[in-house]
């Protein structure tokens, strides 16, 4: 099994969130960088039982500027077997995913495993995209994922229940909350993270379809309304006629 | 003409009404796709939002993306769609990238808005901690709209329903099964949410949780720690690494409030927050605010629903 697992950093889930030049642009200052989460915790550990149980090797990939590389050795210190950073600002998804497709065309990967999305920009849409620049089919937001022979069977939430689809391989698969089980890189890991290849290619020429023009942060909640413990009917009030969501 | 696409293997849902209400909003003719079994008189209730004419596509029984994406893409060709929109749910997320992807148009994922005047959408990103507008760079536009964004208004016109006997390409993914889960409102469209944490103590107390969802017509959810012990099921964790939710009426219980647990709820309009901890961060986020314990406020809080909804029907 040839495993490729597509790795986005995001900021630390505790980051303070702030906007410089005019509100155009993400404010880095002091922001903590960590694998995201869905590809850390979810794909790349589930990649890595695949391979520990069925043989083969496990490749991340990455597009961003060598800023990202601690990132990268994060996830090789988990275990994967060697990284790919396109060397590219990774400005929008179709942007992201055409890198990515136009290195993994040629590699026969038998697997692309992403994360459910990206916790900054939150737009689950890298893996479609990829899926259909590499013509595989696409399963999003897997919560089960097993590879038997050469067939993938996997489980997804759905409304009002849950789906089990199959499906042959090769194939793209984004990978949510039960996949797998997050798993803390021992020191023998970091070390060999350090002496693992890490592969930088050049990016392709490729026109973005979108684009960010500004941020805000959300309106200031008023402050909290405070309500006697004992007196529910008060809540009930209040929730009737002055928020009026009942 | 604009394309709205809606999945409707479980009926029509109110998501499936705002997106229709959505692309009337921008103002053209509204042409509907679906595919599935479901029958042409509850299709034509999408006239009473907006739409002119509804399209379905009773071959496809399930969602293979690829052959959902290629059936857009041809009708959206055929009657020549400027813009698709879709609702943001969980087929949205897996086709709408794949179209982009196919017609090289620029797409906006969980849209909250309508285009303002430049033509730029707003979205959340930083899970809730921020709002960007987007702009499509490419002429034609595909916009997935987030649920509980804009409220469905009835906008009556005459609809058409047509059955579509278009090629379709075979599907690669074959669903073997699927398992219901109890629970009867879907988390993610769910107007009302009662929420419990740790501050639960154990599984056998959501008996005071359920009784209240089940008085207001609310779905349940809880943070993390609940859903990774095992006490609730994983499919009711909201959050950061969960799902996002943005319901108009958002009630926590025994939560502390974690930037995580309030990454994937600070879109409700209304947090109420109960909690024995006056100190606990959540009140920072809420509308109203309990101090007090769970075990009494929850049932007596169940108790005023209860005489506000028999005095209200
Ligand atoms: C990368 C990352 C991602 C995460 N993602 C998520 C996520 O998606 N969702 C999420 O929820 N968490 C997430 N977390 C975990 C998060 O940081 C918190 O640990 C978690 O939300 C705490 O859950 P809790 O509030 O139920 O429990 P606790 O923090 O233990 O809080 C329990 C609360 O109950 C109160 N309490 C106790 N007894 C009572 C009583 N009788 N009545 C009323 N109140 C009572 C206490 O005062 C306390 O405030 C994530 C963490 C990380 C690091
Ligand atoms: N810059 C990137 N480099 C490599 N993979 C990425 C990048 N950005 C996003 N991805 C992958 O695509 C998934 C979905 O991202 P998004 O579409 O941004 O929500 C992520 O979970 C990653 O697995």
């Amino acid at each position: 099994m040839k495993i490729l697992v597509c790795i986005s950093k995001s900021p630390d889930t505790t980051s303070k969130i702030s906007f410089t030049d005019g509100n155009t642009k993400f404010d880095e200052n002091g922001v903590q960088y960590i694998v995201n989460p869905y590809d850390e915790w979810y794909a790349l550990v589930r990649a890595l039982e695949i391979k520990e149980s069925l043989g083969g090797s496990v490749t991340i990939i990455t597009v961003g500027k060598a800023i990202d590389d601690p990132v990268i050795r994060k996830a090789l210190a988990i275990g994967a077997d060697n990284a790919v950073r396109i060397d590219a600002e990774p400005t929008e998804a179709y942007f992201t995913a055409t890198q990515i497709s136009a290195y993994a065309k040629d590699q026969s990967f038998d697997l692309v495993l992403l994360g459910k999305e990206t916790i900054n920009y939150n737009g689950s849409q890298v893996g479609g995209m990829l899926a259909q620049q590499l013509d595989l089919p696409f399963v999003s937001v897997a919560s089960k994922l097993d590879v038997n022979d050469n067939l993938l069977t996997v489980e997804n939430e759905v409304p009002g229940g849950v789906e089990v689809s199959e499906l042959s391989l090769p194939a793209v698969v984004s990978c949510a909350k039960g996949v797998a089980e997050q798993r803390i890189p021992n020191m023998r890991g970091i070390m060999a993270a350090r002496t693992k290849p890490l592969n930088v290619v050049a990016p392709i020429e490729c026109q973005p379809l979108t684009s960010f023009v500004s941020y805000e942060l959300p309106n200031e909640k008023s402050a909290c309304k405070m309500i006697d413990p004992e007196n529910m009917d008060e809540l009930v009030a209040l929730l009737h006629n002055e928020a009026k969501v009942i | 003409m604009i394309l709205v696409y809606i999945n409707t293997l479980n009926g029509i849902g109110k998501a499936s009404y705002e997106a229709v209400t959505y692309a009337k909003k921008l103002n053209e003719a509204v042409h509907v796709l679906t595919n599935g079994s479901i029958d042409d008189q509850t299709l034509s209730s999408l006239g009473e939002y907006g739409a002119q004419k509804v399209s379905v596509h009773r071959g496809i029984n399930a969602v293979d993306s690829t052959q959902i994406c290629n059936l857009i893409s041809s009708v959206a060709e055929q009657i020549n769609a400027d813009t698709i929109v879709f609702s943001h749910d969980y087929i949205a997320k897996s086709v709408a990238p794949m179209l982009s992807s196919k017609l090289k148009v620029g797409m906006v994922p969980g849209a909250i808005s309508i285009p303002d005047a430049d033509g730029n959408i707003s979205v959340n990103v930083f899970s809730g901690k921020a709002i960007t507008k987007i702009a499509i760079n490419t002429d034609k536009k595909i916009i997935s709209l987030l649920p509980n964004s804009i409220p469905s208004e009835k906008n009556e016109t005459s609809c058409v329903v047509e059955e579509l006997s278009l090629e379709i390409v075979e599907a690669k993914i074959k669903i073997v099964s699927k398992k219901e889960l109890d629970g009867d409102i879907p988390l993610p469209e769910a107007e009302l949410v009662v929420s419990a944490g740790r501050g639960l103590k154990g599984p056998e107390n959501w008996g005071i949780v359920e009784d209240l969802a089940k008085t207001i017509g609310a779905a349940t959810a809880c943070s993390r720690p609940v859903s990774d012990i095992g006490w609730r099921p994983h499919h009711e964790h909201v959050g950061q690494t969960g799902i996002a939710i943005r319901p108009n009426l958002y009630i926590a219980a025994g939560i502390s409030g974690a930037i995580q647990h309030l990454a994937g709820v600070n879109g409700s309009k209304v947090i109420v927050v109960i909690n024995t901890d006056p100190e606990a961060p959540f009140f920072k986020a809420a509308d109203y605010g309990i101090v007090g314990d769970a075990f009494e406020v929850l049932p007596r809080l169940n108790d005023s629903m209860k005489r506000f909804v028999a005095e209200n029907n």
